[in-house]
Protein backbone atom coordinates (compact mmCIF):
# COMPACT_ATOMS: atom_id res chain seq x y z
CA UNK A 1 0.00 0.00 0.00
CA UNK A 2 2.77 2.37 0.98
CA UNK A 3 4.59 1.69 -2.30
CA UNK A 4 1.44 2.26 -4.29
CA UNK A 5 0.91 5.63 -2.62
CA UNK A 6 4.54 6.61 -3.17
CA UNK A 7 4.23 5.68 -6.82
CA UNK A 8 1.03 7.69 -7.14
CA UNK A 9 2.61 10.70 -5.45
CA UNK A 10 5.67 10.49 -7.73
CA UNK A 11 3.53 10.19 -10.83
CA UNK A 12 1.49 13.14 -9.61
CA UNK A 13 4.60 15.26 -9.04
CA UNK A 14 6.02 14.27 -12.43
CA UNK A 15 2.75 15.15 -14.17
CA UNK A 16 2.62 18.55 -12.53
CA UNK A 17 6.19 19.42 -13.45
CA UNK A 18 6.41 17.75 -16.88
CA UNK A 19 9.37 19.44 -18.64
CA UNK A 20 9.45 22.30 -16.17
CA UNK A 21 12.32 22.08 -13.75
CA UNK A 22 11.95 25.49 -12.17
CA UNK A 23 10.11 28.75 -12.14
CA UNK A 24 10.94 32.45 -12.34
CA UNK A 25 9.96 34.07 -9.03
CA UNK A 26 11.47 37.53 -9.38
CA UNK A 27 12.58 39.57 -12.33
CA UNK A 28 13.73 43.15 -12.75
CA UNK A 29 14.94 45.07 -15.80
CA UNK A 30 15.92 43.39 -19.06
CA UNK A 31 15.83 39.59 -18.68
CA UNK A 32 15.18 36.92 -21.25
CA UNK A 33 15.31 33.19 -21.60
CA UNK A 34 16.92 31.54 -24.61
CA UNK A 35 15.11 28.32 -25.44
CA UNK A 36 15.64 26.33 -28.64
CA UNK A 37 16.91 29.34 -30.57
CA UNK A 38 14.12 31.61 -29.33
CA UNK A 39 14.45 34.63 -27.06
CA UNK A 40 11.56 34.71 -24.63
CA UNK A 41 11.09 37.68 -22.29
CA UNK A 42 11.24 36.43 -18.69
CA UNK A 43 8.20 37.03 -16.50
CA UNK A 44 7.28 36.10 -12.94
CA UNK A 45 5.69 32.64 -12.96
CA UNK A 46 7.43 31.57 -16.17
CA UNK A 47 8.50 27.91 -16.11
CA UNK A 48 12.19 27.14 -16.65
CA UNK A 49 13.30 24.02 -18.50
CA UNK A 50 16.49 22.06 -18.87
CA UNK A 51 18.73 23.62 -21.59
CA UNK A 52 17.32 27.11 -21.01
CA UNK A 53 19.81 29.98 -20.82
CA UNK A 54 19.06 33.02 -18.64
CA UNK A 55 20.38 36.29 -20.03
CA UNK A 56 20.25 39.62 -18.21
CA UNK A 57 20.93 43.15 -19.43
CA UNK A 58 22.75 45.95 -17.62
CA UNK A 59 19.75 46.57 -15.33
CA UNK A 60 18.50 42.97 -15.22
CA UNK A 61 18.23 40.48 -12.36
CA UNK A 62 16.26 37.25 -12.12
CA UNK A 63 15.51 34.73 -9.35
CA UNK A 64 14.50 31.13 -10.01
CA UNK A 65 13.35 28.25 -7.77
CA UNK A 66 13.88 24.63 -8.81
CA UNK A 67 11.95 21.43 -8.19
CA UNK A 68 14.37 20.26 -5.48
CA UNK A 69 14.13 23.63 -3.65
CA UNK A 70 17.44 24.89 -5.05
CA UNK A 71 17.41 28.65 -5.52
CA UNK A 72 19.41 30.68 -8.03
CA UNK A 73 19.64 34.35 -8.80
CA UNK A 74 21.52 36.00 -11.62
CA UNK A 75 22.80 39.58 -11.51
CA UNK A 76 23.13 42.20 -14.27
CA UNK A 77 25.04 41.52 -17.54
CA UNK A 78 25.02 37.78 -16.99
CA UNK A 79 24.58 34.57 -18.96
CA UNK A 80 23.68 31.36 -17.11
CA UNK A 81 22.93 28.08 -18.89
CA UNK A 82 20.89 25.35 -17.18
CA UNK A 83 22.78 22.44 -18.77
CA UNK A 84 21.08 19.62 -16.92
CA UNK A 85 18.41 19.28 -14.27
CA UNK A 86 16.98 15.96 -13.17
CA UNK A 87 15.35 15.31 -9.80
CA UNK A 88 13.47 12.37 -8.36
CA UNK A 89 11.07 13.75 -5.71
CA UNK A 90 10.79 10.28 -4.15
CA UNK A 91 14.48 9.53 -3.56
CA UNK A 92 15.79 13.13 -3.79
CA UNK A 93 18.44 11.91 -6.19
CA UNK A 94 19.30 14.06 -9.15
CA UNK A 95 21.80 16.05 -11.16
CA UNK A 96 22.02 19.80 -11.58
CA UNK A 97 24.65 21.28 -13.93
CA UNK A 98 24.73 24.97 -14.72
CA UNK A 99 27.30 27.14 -16.53
CA UNK A 100 27.94 30.76 -15.70
CA UNK A 101 29.39 32.21 -18.90
CA UNK A 102 29.58 35.75 -17.56
CA UNK A 103 28.26 37.99 -14.82
CA UNK A 104 27.20 37.04 -11.30
CA UNK A 105 25.31 34.16 -9.73
CA UNK A 106 23.97 33.38 -6.26
CA UNK A 107 23.14 29.77 -5.35
CA UNK A 108 21.32 28.15 -2.44
CA UNK A 109 21.55 24.40 -2.92
CA UNK A 110 18.51 22.16 -2.45
CA UNK A 111 17.39 18.65 -1.59
CA UNK A 112 19.46 16.75 -4.16
CA UNK A 113 22.73 18.07 -2.72
CA UNK A 114 21.60 17.01 0.76
CA UNK A 115 20.98 13.54 -0.66
CA UNK A 116 24.23 13.24 -2.62
CA UNK A 117 27.03 15.79 -2.35
CA UNK A 118 28.13 15.49 -5.99
CA UNK A 119 24.70 16.20 -7.43
CA UNK A 120 25.27 19.87 -8.28
CA UNK A 121 28.04 21.48 -10.33
CA UNK A 122 28.51 25.01 -11.58
CA UNK A 123 30.96 25.55 -14.42
CA UNK A 124 32.69 28.84 -15.09
CA UNK A 125 35.14 29.66 -17.90
CA UNK A 126 38.09 28.67 -15.66
CA UNK A 127 36.67 26.35 -13.00
CA UNK A 128 34.27 23.64 -11.97
CA UNK A 129 32.53 24.23 -8.65
CA UNK A 130 31.31 21.18 -6.75
CA UNK A 131 28.53 22.10 -4.35
CA UNK A 132 28.54 20.40 -0.95
CA UNK A 133 25.35 21.86 0.42
CA UNK A 134 25.66 25.56 0.82
CA UNK A 135 25.10 29.10 -0.28
CA UNK A 136 27.65 30.75 -2.48
CA UNK A 137 28.31 33.50 -4.97
CA UNK A 138 30.23 33.53 -8.24
CA UNK A 139 31.38 36.50 -10.26
CA UNK A 140 33.11 36.61 -13.62
CA UNK A 141 34.55 40.03 -14.36
CA UNK A 142 35.15 40.78 -18.02
CA UNK A 143 38.82 41.54 -18.79
CA UNK A 144 39.49 45.21 -18.30
CA UNK A 145 36.57 45.78 -15.94
CA UNK B 1 74.32 39.28 -17.81
CA UNK B 2 75.00 37.75 -21.18
CA UNK B 3 73.14 38.77 -24.28
CA UNK B 4 71.79 35.25 -24.39
CA UNK B 5 70.28 35.51 -20.88
CA UNK B 6 68.68 38.86 -21.76
CA UNK B 7 67.24 37.22 -24.84
CA UNK B 8 65.69 34.43 -22.77
CA UNK B 9 64.20 36.93 -20.30
CA UNK B 10 62.80 39.03 -23.13
CA UNK B 11 61.34 35.94 -24.74
CA UNK B 12 59.69 34.95 -21.42
CA UNK B 13 58.27 38.47 -21.00
CA UNK B 14 56.93 38.47 -24.54
CA UNK B 15 55.38 35.10 -23.82
CA UNK B 16 53.58 36.24 -20.68
CA UNK B 17 52.45 39.45 -22.42
CA UNK B 18 51.07 37.48 -25.34
CA UNK B 19 48.88 35.27 -23.09
CA UNK B 20 45.34 36.63 -23.46
CA UNK B 21 43.95 38.10 -20.23
CA UNK B 22 41.30 35.84 -18.76
CA UNK B 23 38.18 36.95 -16.97
CA UNK B 24 38.76 37.40 -13.26
CA UNK B 25 36.66 34.92 -11.31
CA UNK B 26 35.52 35.11 -7.71
CA UNK B 27 33.78 32.42 -5.65
CA UNK B 28 32.56 33.27 -2.13
CA UNK B 29 30.87 30.90 0.33
CA UNK B 30 28.20 32.38 2.59
CA UNK B 31 26.99 31.21 5.99
CA UNK B 32 23.48 29.78 5.83
CA UNK B 33 20.51 31.29 7.72
CA UNK B 34 21.13 28.74 10.52
CA UNK B 35 24.71 30.03 10.86
CA UNK B 36 26.18 26.85 9.38
CA UNK B 37 28.42 27.10 6.35
CA UNK B 38 28.54 24.36 3.74
CA UNK B 39 31.37 23.88 1.29
CA UNK B 40 32.22 24.48 -2.34
CA UNK B 41 35.04 22.59 -4.02
CA UNK B 42 36.76 24.77 -6.62
CA UNK B 43 38.53 22.70 -9.28
CA UNK B 44 40.76 24.29 -11.83
CA UNK B 45 43.40 22.65 -14.01
CA UNK B 46 44.15 19.89 -11.54
CA UNK B 47 44.21 22.23 -8.51
CA UNK B 48 41.50 21.83 -5.93
CA UNK B 49 40.48 24.19 -3.14
CA UNK B 50 37.74 23.58 -0.59
CA UNK B 51 35.94 26.69 0.67
CA UNK B 52 34.14 25.82 3.89
CA UNK B 53 34.44 28.88 6.13
CA UNK B 54 31.99 31.81 6.20
CA UNK B 55 32.96 34.33 3.50
CA UNK B 56 35.95 32.24 2.36
CA UNK B 57 36.74 33.07 -1.26
CA UNK B 58 38.82 31.94 -4.18
CA UNK B 59 39.90 34.48 -6.77
CA UNK B 60 41.45 33.85 -10.17
CA UNK B 61 43.31 36.94 -11.34
CA UNK B 62 43.47 38.10 -14.96
CA UNK B 63 47.00 36.67 -15.26
CA UNK B 64 45.72 33.22 -14.29
CA UNK B 65 47.02 33.32 -10.73
CA UNK B 66 44.62 31.84 -8.22
CA UNK B 67 44.52 32.78 -4.54
CA UNK B 68 42.47 32.32 -1.41
CA UNK B 69 40.79 35.34 0.17
CA UNK B 70 38.24 36.27 2.78
CA UNK B 71 35.46 38.72 2.03
CA UNK B 72 33.74 41.00 4.51
CA UNK B 73 29.95 41.16 4.58
CA UNK B 74 30.27 44.68 3.19
CA UNK B 75 32.39 43.53 0.23
CA UNK B 76 29.82 40.82 -0.49
CA UNK B 77 27.05 43.42 -0.57
CA UNK B 78 29.10 45.70 -2.81
CA UNK B 79 29.95 43.02 -5.34
CA UNK B 80 26.79 40.92 -5.17
CA UNK B 81 24.04 43.16 -3.72
CA UNK B 82 21.92 43.26 -6.87
CA UNK B 83 22.26 39.50 -7.37
CA UNK B 84 21.39 38.68 -3.75
CA UNK B 85 18.33 40.94 -3.87
CA UNK B 86 16.94 38.75 -6.68
CA UNK B 87 17.23 35.53 -4.67
CA UNK B 88 13.74 34.04 -4.17
CA UNK B 89 12.35 33.54 -0.65
CA UNK B 90 13.57 30.31 0.92
CA UNK B 91 11.27 27.30 0.73
CA UNK B 92 9.60 26.70 4.09
CA UNK B 93 7.44 24.06 5.76
CA UNK B 94 4.71 24.57 8.36
CA UNK B 95 2.68 22.18 10.49
CA UNK B 96 -0.87 22.86 11.65
CA UNK B 97 -2.63 20.57 14.13
CA UNK B 98 -6.25 19.42 14.26
CA UNK B 99 -8.89 18.42 16.81
CA UNK B 100 -9.63 14.69 17.19
CA UNK B 101 -11.50 13.16 14.25
CA UNK B 102 -12.32 16.57 12.78
CA UNK B 103 -11.07 18.98 10.18
CA UNK B 104 -10.98 21.86 12.71
CA UNK B 105 -7.66 23.38 13.79
CA UNK B 106 -6.60 23.37 17.44
CA UNK B 107 -6.72 26.76 19.21
CA UNK B 108 -2.93 27.06 19.00
CA UNK B 109 -2.81 26.27 15.30
CA UNK B 110 -5.64 28.70 14.66
CA UNK B 111 -3.37 31.47 15.89
CA UNK B 112 -0.37 30.02 13.98
CA UNK B 113 -2.43 30.12 10.81
CA UNK B 114 -2.02 33.90 10.63
CA UNK B 115 1.77 33.51 10.52
CA UNK B 116 1.49 30.93 7.77
CA UNK B 117 -0.82 33.11 5.70
CA UNK B 118 1.45 36.14 6.23
CA UNK B 119 4.40 34.16 4.86
CA UNK B 120 2.39 33.00 1.85
CA UNK B 121 1.41 36.58 1.03
CA UNK B 122 5.07 37.60 0.68
CA UNK B 123 5.61 35.09 -2.15
CA UNK B 124 4.64 36.36 -5.59
CA UNK B 125 3.90 32.99 -7.24
CA UNK B 126 4.02 30.35 -4.50
CA UNK B 127 4.14 26.63 -5.23
CA UNK B 128 2.31 25.03 -2.33
CA UNK B 129 1.93 21.38 -1.39
CA UNK B 130 -0.54 20.60 1.41
CA UNK B 131 -0.47 17.08 2.89
CA UNK B 132 -3.03 15.93 5.45
CA UNK B 133 -2.40 13.28 8.11
CA UNK B 134 -4.35 11.62 10.92
CA UNK B 135 -3.58 9.71 14.10
CA UNK B 136 -4.18 5.95 14.17
CA UNK B 137 -7.66 6.06 15.78
CA UNK B 138 -10.32 4.69 13.41
CA UNK B 139 -10.15 2.69 10.21
CA UNK B 140 -7.52 3.30 7.55
CA UNK B 141 -10.24 4.21 5.04
CA UNK B 142 -11.87 6.75 7.31
CA UNK B 143 -8.46 8.26 8.03
CA UNK B 144 -7.65 8.53 4.32
CA UNK B 145 -10.82 10.58 3.89
CA UNK B 146 -10.21 12.67 6.98
CA UNK B 147 -6.64 13.48 5.94
CA UNK B 148 -7.86 14.69 2.54
CA UNK B 149 -10.55 16.79 4.27
CA UNK B 150 -7.92 18.38 6.50
CA UNK B 151 -5.70 19.19 3.51
CA UNK B 152 -8.67 20.66 1.62
CA UNK B 153 -9.61 22.72 4.67
CA UNK B 154 -6.13 24.28 4.69
CA UNK B 155 -6.29 24.82 0.95
CA UNK B 156 -9.52 26.75 1.63
CA UNK B 157 -7.69 29.07 4.04
CA UNK B 158 -5.04 29.71 1.37
CA UNK B 159 -7.45 30.37 -1.47
CA UNK B 160 -9.37 32.56 1.01
CA UNK B 161 -6.46 35.04 1.03
CA UNK B 162 -6.35 35.09 -2.74
CA UNK B 163 -3.86 32.36 -3.64
CA UNK B 164 -5.02 30.80 -6.91
CA UNK B 165 -6.08 27.18 -6.37
CA UNK B 166 -3.92 25.98 -9.28
CA UNK B 167 -0.85 26.89 -7.22
CA UNK B 168 -1.88 24.49 -4.43
CA UNK B 169 -1.59 20.71 -4.59
CA UNK B 170 -3.24 18.64 -1.87
CA UNK B 171 -2.85 15.03 -0.80
CA UNK B 172 -4.06 12.92 2.12
CA UNK B 173 -1.72 10.34 3.63
CA UNK B 174 -4.20 8.99 6.19
CA UNK B 175 -2.44 7.25 9.07
CA UNK B 176 0.49 6.01 6.94
CA UNK B 177 3.04 8.61 7.99
CA UNK B 178 2.72 9.09 11.71
CA UNK B 179 4.95 11.92 12.91
CA UNK B 180 5.10 10.19 16.30
CA UNK B 181 5.13 6.42 15.79
CA UNK B 182 2.35 4.70 17.76
CA UNK B 183 0.39 1.44 17.66
CA UNK B 184 -3.08 1.30 16.13
CA UNK B 185 -5.95 3.26 17.72
CA UNK B 186 -3.74 5.67 19.62
CA UNK B 187 -4.99 9.22 20.14
CA UNK B 188 -1.84 11.25 19.45
CA UNK B 189 -2.39 14.99 18.90
CA UNK B 190 0.94 15.47 17.07
CA UNK B 191 -0.12 13.02 14.38
CA UNK B 192 -3.31 14.97 13.57
CA UNK B 193 -1.66 17.47 11.31
CA UNK B 194 -1.35 19.11 7.94
CA UNK B 195 2.05 19.77 6.46
CA UNK B 196 2.38 22.81 4.23
CA UNK B 197 5.41 23.08 1.98
CA UNK B 198 5.87 26.31 0.10
CA UNK B 199 8.42 27.33 -2.48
Amino acid sequence: MRWTMTAILCAFAAAVWADDVGQVKLTKGAVHVERGGQRLPAAVGMPIQQSDTLVTGADGTVGVTFADNSLLSVGPNSVLAIDKFAFDPGTHEGQFDASLKRGTLAVVSGKMVKQSPDAMRVKTPASILGVRGTEFLVKIAEPGT
Amino acid sequence: MTARAVGVILALMACSCAAPPIAEETVVVLPGPDGKTGAVVVQREGARQVLDQPYAANVVRADGRSEGARFSEQQVNQSFGATLSALPARPTAFLLYFLTARDELTAESTSDLDKVLADMKTRPVPDIVVIGHTDSVGTADANDKLSVQRAERVKGFLTGIGIPSDRIRTAGRGERELLVPTGDNVDEPRNRRVEINVR
